[in-house]
């Protein structure tokens, strides 16, 4: 009787860690079924005309979708330009001057920024921008954009701050320097790789983002010169292309998935290396 | 006059200590930075209230057009400036409360895997595997339930589930490969990262000796990991699934491409249906008649205040666990 509870309770334990494991493994598979699928579906229509062409009706081949990267990196630039010194010199408040509870205040609301849907930012960037003027414009969707760099950017400037050693702060005082001094020549120099690894992965993260950018920059078909009318931008040609009916725009829309993707991925990477190659190259 | 006198002659004399150290650190230019940083930081705190604001106030046309009927009501015609948002509503959590009963189990078996089975090395490289499965854009997390999920729905999983579990009502009616369980499993694929990232930082923190206790009376592993540590994390844990079912419920693109935008309330999960963000999605740009944006900005302001409220909560307990342990009482 015992020995068949026991019997029992010890498959139980093999039955179920193993399931744990089958979950792991299953969705970081769905990882690589997702770029494999990109890479096969998109792969092929990624040539010279689809970074440099205008796109072109359906029908005729050769159409790229230059404009929406150009229009992509528009809007990521006014993002950083309003979002980041925001985010930036926030981050600095909370790690290096916060007192107790407004801080909590100010690192609450940040998170619950952070939680609010895109499309709601889009709401809020288009009633100040779009609704008052009645037109669509770049700045619009930059402003979205820029709503939602701020709290990434925020966080990640904090948690590194908050890693560099209080005794280099110290040994800065000591010396005589003032706290601000201390912050900008010896604080924020030690925590730089670390912030830009926060920037560059805040830019990565609304890189893709398309809610904020539909009634915001609404798409074009052309070049746009200046920032105040409706742009392209390369989340938004892969949505239109996609819920589109021709097979010549499903193909593109699969290919600027794979450059998208791309470029989400490898920042990811590339910060997670070098920033693990630092910690390491510190501590020896 | 004797009093002006008085404060003339000491004012050189006895100026406060506060008044002195003050000035003396706005001479350093400590005051003005943390000033300054501090205007930055309140930043924050003018555009969370900000977007309240404007929410409220540029739906103020249908709020006194329709009033509570708003939420009861489910016609949605343009046309005839008829906004109910039952359909909506339904549709949001259906599809969001589907993608938790898919997500959860497979995300608590993944974080437990990570943080008490994995050795370290594994664990961590499967976690930044995962970290980059939650950056991958919604759009195309789009794409992929359109041309993969829809047609997969349609001529596999739908059959087989007919086949098998017909006759619950849930499982009935026509199959096109849109509705509300593509939109679910989408989502699941989209929240299981959440779940499993912040569950695992969670099951992290649960004391050694907890594991050791229950090993050392006697317990086999899965006993001590399903007994004794996810109750110790249960509350951090509920605030993992409460920030993805805020994650789900705001989930615009990939909702928006593989629902079926129809708005209507039906059992069936084969059935296509409409989420709130969908519906923003679709008709914000279009819509012509200040009535129609006004609604639309209220369904919004729905949206907003569900996602405020679950991500409130999450922190709070994810908080309350990592500091002392939700033990359990």
């Amino acid at each position: 009787m015992s020995g068949l509870r026991l019997f029992w309770r010890k498959s139980l334990n093999v039955v179920m860690l193993t399931l744990t494991g089958v979950a792991a493994f299953a969705v970081v598979s769905v990882l690589f079924m997702i770029l494999g699928y990109l890479v096969w579906k998109g792969g092929s229509s990624l040539n010279w005309n689809f970074f440099t062409k205008l796109p072109v009706p359906v029908g005729e081949t050769g159409g790229g979708v230059a404009n929406a990267i150009l229009g992509s990196m528009k809007l990521l630039l006014l993002a950083a330009v309003m979002g980041l010194p925001i985010g930036l010199i926030a981050g600095v408040y909370l790690a290096e001057f916060g007192g107790k509870s407004y801080s909590f205040v100010i690192r609450y609301t940040t998170d619950l920024l952070n939680g609010v849907p895109s499309i709601i930012i889009g709401i809020f960037a288009a009633a100040l921008f779009v609704l008052p003027v009645h037109h669509y414009s770049t700045f619009a969707g930059g402003a979205a954009l820029a709503i939602m760099i701020i709290p990434i950017t925020l966080r990640s400037t904090e948690e590194f701050l908050r890693s560099v050693p209080g005794s280099l702060r110290e040994g800065a005082m000591a010396l005589g320097a003032s706290k601000w001094r201390t912050i900008a020549t010896v604080v924020l120099p030690a925590a730089k790789g670390g912030i830009i690894t926060g920037v560059l992965l805040a830019l990565a993260r609304v890189a893709g983002e398309t809610a904020p950018l539909i009634f915001t920059v609404l798409g074009n078909q052309y070049w746009t010169t200046g920032w105040n009318q409706p742009t392209a931008a390369l989340p938004l040609v892969i949505y239109n292309y996609a819920i589109s009916p021709y097979d010549d725009y499903h193909r593109q829309a699969w290919a600027a998935g794979l450059v998208l993707l791309a470029l989400v991925l490898l920042t990811n990477i590339g910060t997670r290396f070098a920033l693990s190659r630092g910690a390491s190259g510190g501590s020896n | 006059m004797s009093a002006t006198a008085t404060t003339i002659e000491n004012a050189p004399l006895r100026p406060s200590r506060g008044a002195r150290a003050f000035i003396h650190r706005l001479r350093n230019g400590d005051e003005i930075a943390h000033i300054i940083t501090l205007v930055f930081a309140s930043t924050i705190l003018l555009l969370a209230i900000l977007l309240v604001c404007i929410l409220w106030r540029d739906c103020h046309l249908s709020r006194a057009q329709f009033g509570w009927a708003f939420f009861r009501t489910s016609t949605w015609d343009p046309v005839f400036s008829q906004f109910g948002a039952l359909p909506f509503i339904y549709g949001t959590l259906v599809t969001s409360v589907l993608a938790l009963i898919l997500s959860v189990p497979l995300g608590l078996a993944a974080a437990i895997f990570l943080s008490e089975l994995a050795p370290r090395k594994i664990s961590d490289t499967i976690s930044f595997l995962i970290d980059l499965l939650a950056a991958v854009p919604s759009v195309i997390y789009g794409v992929l339930g359109i041309f993969v999920v829809v047609p997969l729905m349609r001529t596999t999983i739908g059959p087989a589930l007919k086949h098998t579990l017909g006759f619950l009502p849930i499982f009935q009616g026509p199959n096109y490969g849109v509705g509300f369980l593509t939109a679910g499993i989408v989502l699941t694929i989209m929240v299981v990262p959440f779940i499993i990232s912040v569950s695992r930082e969670v099951l992290l923190t649960v004391p050694r000796d907890q594991r050791e206790a229950a090993l050392a009376l006697g317990a086999t592993r899965w006993e001590s990991t399903w007994k004794v540590v996810v109750p110790w994390a249960r509350s951090g844990i509920l605030g993992s699934i409460f920030l993805a079912l805020a994650r789900a419920l705001g989930e615009t693109m990939a909702v928006t491409m593989v629902i079926g935008n129809d708005p209507r309330i039906a059992t069936s999960l084969f059935s296509s249906g409409y989420s709130i963000a969908a519906v923003i999605a679709n008709e914000f740009a279009e819509a012509f008649s200040d009535m129609h944006v006004s609604s639309l900005i209220e369904l919004g302001l729905v949206l907003f205040l569900m996602t405020f409220i679950l991500n409130g909560l999450a922190r709070i307990m994810i908080i309350a666990t990592e500091r002392g342990g939700g033990r359990p009482s």
